[in-house]
């Protein structure tokens, strides 16, 4: 269903007054131009053994920051490895630990608040209780102090992360379950005699799933934002596999010599960051019945 | 507004005690014998079942928090292993730093983002928004900590006219001092005023549509008056709202920013605690950062009754 | 009547919608000399508040105005921001539909009085939070010193209307506009606003339009009716003569229709059978036809034009006048 929806925002097929169709249009431009971008960087991040690049880690003692090359296509990092493979791995470990950390977020949190709309009462006060103690704690700590003492691994990382996540995605399934829960459909299948797991399956999964996939897909930028400052910090993903994060973290060191070392991995991470960002709030948009909520 | 004041006490306290829970599970839970680290692994059995004994850990679980809370609850949060710092001295010493670094960084980016969420509100729908609310749109995938690096690069290494890193304290050069917070202040302002400019510009556009604002004009006030203080102020919960959560945040120190940036802040105290495994100090810095969060909270919801009376008036 | 304090002339108000283009007001011709009272009377929707609305100059944004609206020999469409700002308070009033939204809550009774005052009159504080006070007492607010602390949702309905009506008359204004000042009250509330709304106007010399669906309200209290219906004015005469002799059918339904004293509070307009016509979608002939019990070929064909084809004084927009 959401496909279909984007599709015809793209085209810019609306109704409604001039301003909003010129509106979407535009937006639908930027809409493609994400998709394609986040397309390139996943298909380079899953074949990166096939391509024809060097080794991410493979170290050049003597090409230290060498300019681009026919062979080096962006130049060297302080260590002599090729910037452009270590740019693509990169890109594996950003989408890996940004794609799978916000599903732990989503089926967690996307439960506990649906069950707290639906069914109200102490259940529900429990609940947002526990999102408002756990909103309190720092979250860059906490996920800090798990990877120093459990080990830097892509598995930690993603579960921290992803663990994260799940008060947010409790907030906004438990709002939209609430005024789901209100409308005639609902009632019509309660008056009809239906079980509470057959309403919550059939007749609210449905409707919270679009909101949440929307969040998702901004929960997988903030997760991508989180995983390089990890890196960036030197306590992500262990050295020497390359990193978004750890590559603007080591160009830090360089920044009067070769600028570029730091804003190429940023430059890379910023898009994809965006790329989400456009395609999540693209759906949220559509979700979200006020007008101009964009 | 004593009633109000009352109901929202009422939900604090089960909610900071939740917080101590959650402070002492995670800091016990988190691997290693505390006994042992502070031994050494060459020391006998006996001598760590002794310390176990002397520090309580042998006690069970629960018996073990309530002890952590009676002391927490008595100004005691504990001492470093390391320095033999107490915590409340360490969060102390830091505090300052992060709070100068707060109140710079919030006004610079409420500096930011009011004039312009006005401007876009005023003139929603015209070029000049659309140019500024794509603007902060974009701004939200550009994280701090590269604001920081392209802040640096700009005025530290190019242009040469601010310092990068270091900090000194105010009463040896006042100046300096300022100086030194430019470049992180501004970091987390531009981080921020996206935000704050999306909020309450929406807030701004809704609320020129009522009739109030319509009826000011129909008065014949200043544009500014009625742009200032008939839509501003209703206009403004929200604004309040997402500040009051960042401050929340930054009372715990802006980690990432005080790291790059070199501040002894509470964020570097974190970090610290974290590279030497100094646990007694994370557990306290922690909680403190916890409880700054759900304080400032609690005040914001005070402040709400001050910016709307509906609410001071228990009719909300 | 030549020496017209307000003069509408073919007043046109265009809102963009996502249906298409609505004409809210269409063609709309007005006069009103100093001191006389109009009645604006039509059914829900018909446009009186967009009429209000482009007469002060307080259109929405998007909305497109055509046709003039001379005040005092000056065309206020054509006005800069600034000189229509001094106007407005001292020289043009509103009193708004629904005094639960149109006083800012944030702020207190006393500050929305009294900014009025500082702002045209030039009274510092001290006066003009006396002046507001006097007032307060004026619209029948009893310990008015302590209601200018207090806050709109601390007033009843009623009490905040006075409140409404007190700011707009702070200024002496030469005209004032009351958009449906008693729909949103009680019915005792409702003859009780009216009638101080009628005394002030006596008393100050000040000229006045009563927008109302209920032709119950201008019988009495108005000099000239103009009933409008579908964004034009459909009949206009002074009122006595209107209520004398009504020549449109619509006017007539009106009539029937206006409220018993004894419906409960909030009672819209019973009876007029059928529903206005789709305001995007004009019709060719006159706009009542679909509901009128005369109509026939030539009602559906063409739109009657607004004419006094008796020179009796009286203007209507029929082509078969009772
Ligand atoms: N902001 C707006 N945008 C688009 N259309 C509007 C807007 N406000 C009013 N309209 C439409 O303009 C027409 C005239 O509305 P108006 O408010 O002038 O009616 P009214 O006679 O004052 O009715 P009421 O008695 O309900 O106040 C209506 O069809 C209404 O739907
Ligand atoms: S013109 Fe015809 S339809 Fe219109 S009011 Fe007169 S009789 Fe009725
Ligand atoms: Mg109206």
């Amino acid at each position: 269903m959401a496909v279909r929806e984007v599709a015809a925002l793209d085209v810019g097929v609306d109704t409604s007054a001039v301003t909003p169709v010129r509106r979407q249009r535009r937006l639908g431009g930027l809409f493609v131009a994400s998709v394609i971008w986040i397309a390139l960087v996943g298909l380079g991040a899953i074949f990166a053994g096939l391509l024809p690049i060097p080794s991410p880690t493979e170290m050049d003692m003597l090409g230290k920051r060498a300019l681009p090359s026919a062979e080096h296509w962006l130049g060297n990092d302080v260590l002599g490895r090729d910037v452009f493979s270590r740019l693509i791995y990169g890109g594996r470990i950003s989408l890996t630990v940004g794609l799978l950390a916000p599903v732990i977020g989503v089926t967690v949190g996307g439960a506990l608040g649906m069950l707290a709309g639906y069914f109200r009462g102490r259940f529900e006060t429990i609940v947002t209780g526990g999102v408002d103690v756990l909103l309190a704690f720092p979250p860059l700590v906490f996920a800090l102090a798990v990877t120093a003492y459990l080990g830097q691994s892509i598995l930690n990382i993603t579960l921290v992360i992803g663990i994260l996540g799940i008060p947010a995605f409790t907030r906004v399934a438990r709002a939209v379950t609430l005024s789901l829960s209100e409308r005639e459909f609902v009632t019509a299948a309660r008056a009809l005699g239906a079980t509470h797991s057959r309403i919550l399956l059939r007749e609210l999964l449905p409707n919270v799933a679009l909101p949440l996939v929307a969040f998702f897909l901004l929960g997988v930028a903030v997760t991508i934002v989180v995983e390089g400052a990890l890196s960036f910090l030197g306590l992500g993903v262990p050295p020497p596999a390359p990193s978004w994060g750890s590559m603007i973290g080591e160009g830090r060191e360089s920044l009067d010599i070769a600028p570029w070392l730091a804003f190429l991995p940023a430059i890379f991470m910023f898009l994809t960051v965006l790329a989400f960002n456009v395609i999540g709030d693209t759906l949220r948009a559509l979700t979200d019945p006020r007008p101009g909520a964009l | 507004m004593a009633k109000f004041i009352g109901r929202r006490l009422l939900y604090l306290l089960p909610v900071l005690l939740a917080v101590t829970l959650l402070t002492f599970l995670i800091a016990s839970l988190l691997p290693g014998d505390l006994a042992i680290t502070l031994l050494g692994d060459q020391a006998t059995p006996e001598k760590v079942e002794a310390l176990r004994a002397q520090m309580g850990l042998d006690l069970p679980i629960w018996q073990r928090y309530l002890l952590w809370l009676w002391d927490v609850l008595h100004g005691d949060l504990g001492r470093s292993f390391r320095t033999g710092e107490t915590v409340l001295a360490a969060v102390a010493d830091r505090l300052p730093v992060s709070l100068e670094l707060m109140v710079m960084a919030e006004v610079t980016a409420l500096l930011i983002a009011i004039p312009l969420a006005i401007l876009c509100a005023v003139k929603s729908g015209s070029a000049t928004d659309r140019f500024l609310t794509g603007l902060a749109f974009g701004k939200l995938s550009l994280p701090p900590f590269m604001v920081a690096i392209l802040l640096i690069y700009l005025f530290a290494v190019s242009l040469n006219l601010l310092p990068a890193t270091g900090w000194i304290p105010f009463a040896e050069d006042p100046i300096a001092n300022l100086r030194s917070f430019v470049l992180p202040a501004l970091t987390l302002a531009i981080a921020e005023w996206p935000v704050l400019m999306r909020v309450l510009r929406s807030d701004m556009i809704a609320t020129l549509q009522e009739d109030y604002i319509a009826m000011a004009k129909a008065k014949g006030l200043r544009p500014a008056r009625i742009l200032l203080v008939h839509a501003l102020k209703p206009s403004s919960l929200t604004l309040v709202t997402v500040t009051g959560i960042n401050i929340g945040r930054l009372i715990g120190g802006a980690l990432i920013v005080e790291v790059i940036f070199a501040l002894p802040g509470i964020g570097r105290l974190l970090v610290g605690a974290i590279y030497a495994r100094d646990f007694i100090i994370l557990q306290g810095a922690v909680l403190f950062v916890a409880v700054g969060f759900v304080m400032v909270n609690f005040v914001v919801d005070m402040l709400y009754a001050v910016l709307d009376p509906r609410i001071r008036h228990g009719r909300a | 009547m030549d020496t017209a304090l307000l003069s509408v002339e073919a007043v046109s108000v265009v809102l963009p919608t996502p249906r298409g283009p609505l004409k809210a007001v269409d063609a709309v011709d007005l006069s009103l000399a100093p001191g006389r009272t109009l009645g604006v009377v039509g059914e829900s929707g018909c446009g009186k508040t967009m009429l209000s609305r482009a007469i002060l100059q307080l259109l929405p944004k998007r909305a497109k105005l055509d046709g003039r609206v001379m005040f005092n020999g000056r065309d206020l469409a054509a006005l800069q921001p600034e000189a229509l700002r001094r106007l407005r308070g001292p020289e043009l009033a509103v009193v708004f539909q629904d005094p639960m939204t149109s006083l800012n809550p944030v702020l207190t009774i006393g500050t929305q009085l009294v900014e009025t005052m500082q702002a045209h009159l030039g009274l510092d504080s001290a006066a003009a939070a006396k002046r507001g006070a006097e007032l307060l007492a004026e619209v029948g607010i009893p310990a008015p010193e302590q209601r200018l602390r207090q806050y709109p949702h601390q007033l009843s309905g009623g009490m905040r209307q006075r409140v409404a009506i007190a700011i707009a008359l702070s200024c002496e204004p030469k005209l004032l506009i009351a958009d449906e000042p008693t729909t949103a009250l009680d019915v005792t509330v409702q003859a009780q606003i009216l009638d101080l709304l009628a005394r002030e106007q006596r008393r100050r010399h000040m000229a006045m339009i009563i927008i109302t669906h209920d032709l119950g309200v201008v019988a009495g209290r108005t000099d000239e009716v103009a009933v409008m219906y579908a964004g034009r004015v459909v009949e206009r005469a002074p009122t006595p003569q209107l209520f004398a002799h009504m020549r449109m059918p619509y006017t007539e339904a009106l009539l029937a229709a206006i409220p018993k004293l004894d419906a409960p509070p909030h009672t819209t307009l019973p009876a007029i059978a059928g529903r206005p016509p789709d305001p995007t979608r004009p019709l060719p002939g006159c706009s009542f036809a679909p509901r009128c019990r005369y109509a026939d070929d030539r009602c559906q064909g063409a739109k009657p034009p607004l004419a006094d084809p008796e020179r009796a004084g009286a203007l209507y927009a029929c082509w078969h006048p009772l």
